[in-house]
């Protein structure tokens, strides 16, 4: 023991370092009871988080393989054949997600108690940085895994960029690293993903906590207690003075109890749910792709999707645009008044509509109703009682013309299970259109006919696709759809889904 | 002899003698400067020098850096003519019928040697006539997703956002704000060839 105390001492003679750490350790921070200090464990969380990255990310980087060609049978290889491959995978995986979660809740926090306003706003604004960094390390790295999904993302990524008034082509083409997606597109973003953005990240913590510390950890707000820039330095610090608590380890020990709860739950889902699966090789001439982005970048892809294409040229750009804009101005523009959410309803309704629209956003994403079912199979027209040659060519049709591709309809069939579902009573078919169970009620013949034949925004004009006596028989099949032979079936009502206005 | 290395208490545990941390800036407040215009005048040039030998150093290994980062977008390279294969097999003028749209594959202009299948790009041709064809790059106009050809329904359809496109490439419904793309296509020597220019970039 004297041996390693003596060994202690010489070293902090030497280097002064725990002399240098003592003060952080020591200095004050706001009192804060078990309601409002738990709060405060967000923003630690996400580093410890981001620490996981770079543990996991280092040990992957030992055997991934950056070449356009080889990477993904080095993916492979990771994943099948080494020790902990496929977990570390796993964990690298989640701990980018908890980083993203807990970056987006800590950011929300902050606004929420209003730890952005003076003299914090550059602590808020190195934080902006650090968001859009994990952002971009999520996506930066979902195309590592370099498989078909992957190969596609960053064309979608490219053609986004493209949207840029004067620029785009220049931008799409740095995207890509070339007039297309090949070898030079994945060293640039395995560099990106490995040494660009976690440099900013690194460089970004760096200023952040240092301004945590410069500027003190916000005390949780009080109703009336109003940030004047005058006064609230000498407030700050005599509140401090009066019933601040030590850093270490009065207000570490809930960071620490963060900590192992991100850690234990990152490597549970490493070990309970592993890495994301890896699909299809990135073959660009492999056409029966379904890409979407991860998670975590759903909700987006939803927005992509659901805005009127005459929106578009502005979303794309002015959308993420808009969102950097009033991040940066936030702290710049709203540095004084009050804190306290109570006294701060707009903020607070816009924190809720925010919350809200994203999950939305979110959960229709999972279920994506505007993509075509590609993987929808032929129905056996037994299944609709089909009793005339017509009906059951119609029902063939409704499957060889791709209706069937956008519009749901309800079967009864215990024999038929794939990947769908199991047998039984259930729909097939898309959901980008509406469900079809019923049309034969709803709509009368000639209804149904104009539709077919003119289209609609979401749907072809078949006019010039089907021969007359084409149409007739799958007009004859949709009419055999009606509100009885859903009944018959036993199934309960078709859900209707409809996208832009579309029935 | 008893050690008493305490953390809380770290000054009294170290031997005598040694300050903890750096210097104590006393030291430093009460050191009196050559305030002489002579020392003054040197000690701005001093900080001019440092700045500017400081700027160069950084301009050195900004500079190559850079130009190396965004080289690939200045280059100019060669867009080549490209023999498409269909299912594998070269793509002789015999193995498109008219009124037919295939799936082709082609190699791109200049991919590097670790491309490996990626050095390939895929389209759908139609032999439109007994010498005409027409190539639509496979990228949906919206978002540059695969589109894929619906035989039967005679329907091209993109998986990701429901974007519909006729046989001759029109939009039939959906979000994409334009026709899909198309590579030049020729006929040289019985042999199918397209112009490889790469990932349509949509411009507005």
């Amino acid at each position: 023991m004297a041996v390693i105390k003596g060994i202690l001492g010489w070293l902090e003679d030497r280097t002064g370092v725990m002399g240098a750490i003592k003060p952080v350790l020591d200095h004050k921070v706001p009192y804060t009871n078990w309601k409002t200090g738990w709060w405060y464990v967000l923003g630690s969380a996400v580093l410890v988080a981001f620490m996981i990255q770079v543990i996991t990310g280092i040990a992957l980087s030992t055997s991934y393989v950056s070449s356009a060609g080889d990477a993904y049978n080095s993916l492979k290889f990771i994943t099948e054949e080494m020790t902990f491959g496929s977990f570390l995978r796993g964990m690298h995986f989640w701990g980018g997600s908890a980083m993203v979660l807990l970056v987006g809740a800590h950011a929300l926090h902050v606004f929420i108690i209003g730890a952005f306003k003076f003299p914090r706003e550059v602590n808020w604004l190195s934080g902006v940085v650090l968001f859009f960094a994990t952002l971009g390390m999520g996506f930066t790295g979902q195309l590592l895994r370099w498989d078909q999904t992957a190969f596609w993302s960053v064309i979608v990524g490219a053609d986004q960029a493209a949207r840029t008034p004067f620029i785009g082509e220049s931008l799409a083409k740095f995207v890509m690293a070339g007039n297309t997606v090949g070898g030079a597109t994945l060293s640039r973003f395995f560099a990106y993903h490995v040494f660009f953005i976690p440099g900013i990240i690194f460089l970004f913590v760096g200023l952040h906590l240092f301004l945590v510390i410069r500027n003190g950890i916000s005390e949780p707000p009080q109703r009336g207690e109003a940030v004047d820039p005058k006064t609230y330095r000498q407030r700050y610090h005599n509140m401090l003075e009066k019933t601040g608590v030590p850093f270490w380890p009065d207000a570490v020990w809930r960071d620490a109890v963060a900590a192992i709860i991100v850690v234990l739950a990152v490597v549970a889902l490493g070990i309970f749910l592993g890495p994301p699966s890896l699909e299809a090789p990135p073959d660009p001439t492999q056409l029966s792709v379904y890409p979407r982005p991860d998670w975590y970048l759903l909700w987006y892809f939803s927005v992509l999707a659901l805005i009127p294409p005459k929106a578009e040229p502005y979303v794309i750009l002015g959308g993420p645009g808009l969102a950097v804009v009033l991040m940066i101005i936030l702290p710049l523009v709203a540095n004084k008044g009050e804190r306290s959410p109570l006294r701060r309803p707009w903020a607070m309704g816009f924190v809720l509509l925010l919350v809200i629209m994203i999950s939305t956003l979110w959960i229709t994403g999972l279920v994506s109703p505007w993509s075509p079912n590609t993987r929808t199979q032929p129905i056996n027209p037994a299944l609709f009682q089909a009793s005339t040659a017509q009906v059951q060519k119609g029902v063939q049709l409704f499957y060889d013309k791709g209706c069937q591709y956008c519009h749901a309809i309800d079967i009864n069939d215990t024999s038929l299970s794939d990947s769908n579902g199991p047998g039984g009573a259930r729909v097939v078919g898309g959901a980008r259109g509406p469900n079809l169970s019923t049309v034969g009620s709803r709509l009368t013949h000639e209804q149904i006919v104009v539709r077919i034949l003119n289209g609609g925004n979401a749907m072809p004009q078949f006019g010039t696709l089907l021969k007359p006596d084409e149409l007739d028989a799958i007009v004859a099949f949709l009419e055999t759809r009606t509100n009885a032979s859903d009944n018959k079936q036993g199934q309960g009502k078709g859900v209707e889904v409809s996208l832009n206005g579309q029935k | 002899m008893k050690q008493d290395y305490d953390t809380t208490n770290e000054k009294e545990s170290l031997a005598p003698g040694h300050h903890p941390g750096p210097l104590p800036t006393d030291v430093r407040d009460t050191h009196v400067w050559d305030d002489t215009p002579e020392a003054i005048n040197r000690r701005k040039f001093l900080t001019q020098l440092s700045i500017a030998l400081g700027g160069l150093t950084g301009v050195a290994l900004v500079v190559p850096v850079a130009a190396f980062i965004v080289a690939p977008l200045f280059k100019e390279t060669p867009i080549l003519w490209r023999q498409v294969k269909v299912n594998g097999q070269p793509g002789t003028l015999d193995k498109f019928k008219v009124g037919e749209t295939v799936e082709v594959s082609f190699e791109d202009s200049s991919p590097v040697a670790w491309a490996g299948v990626t050095a390939l790009t895929a389209a759908w041709m139609r032999r439109t006539s007994e010498t005409e064809f027409t190539t639509f790059a496979v990228n949906c106009s919206h978002l540059g997703c695969p589109v894929t050809w619906l035989p039967g329904a005679q329907l091209f359809m993109c998986p990701c956002h429901g974007g519909v496109y006729y046989a001759d490439g029109r939009v039939a419904a959906g979000p994409p704000p334009q026709a899909l793309f198309h590579y030049e296509t020729r006929v040289n020597n019985g042999n199918v060839e397209v112009k490889a220019t790469g990932v349509p970039i949509p411009t507005e």
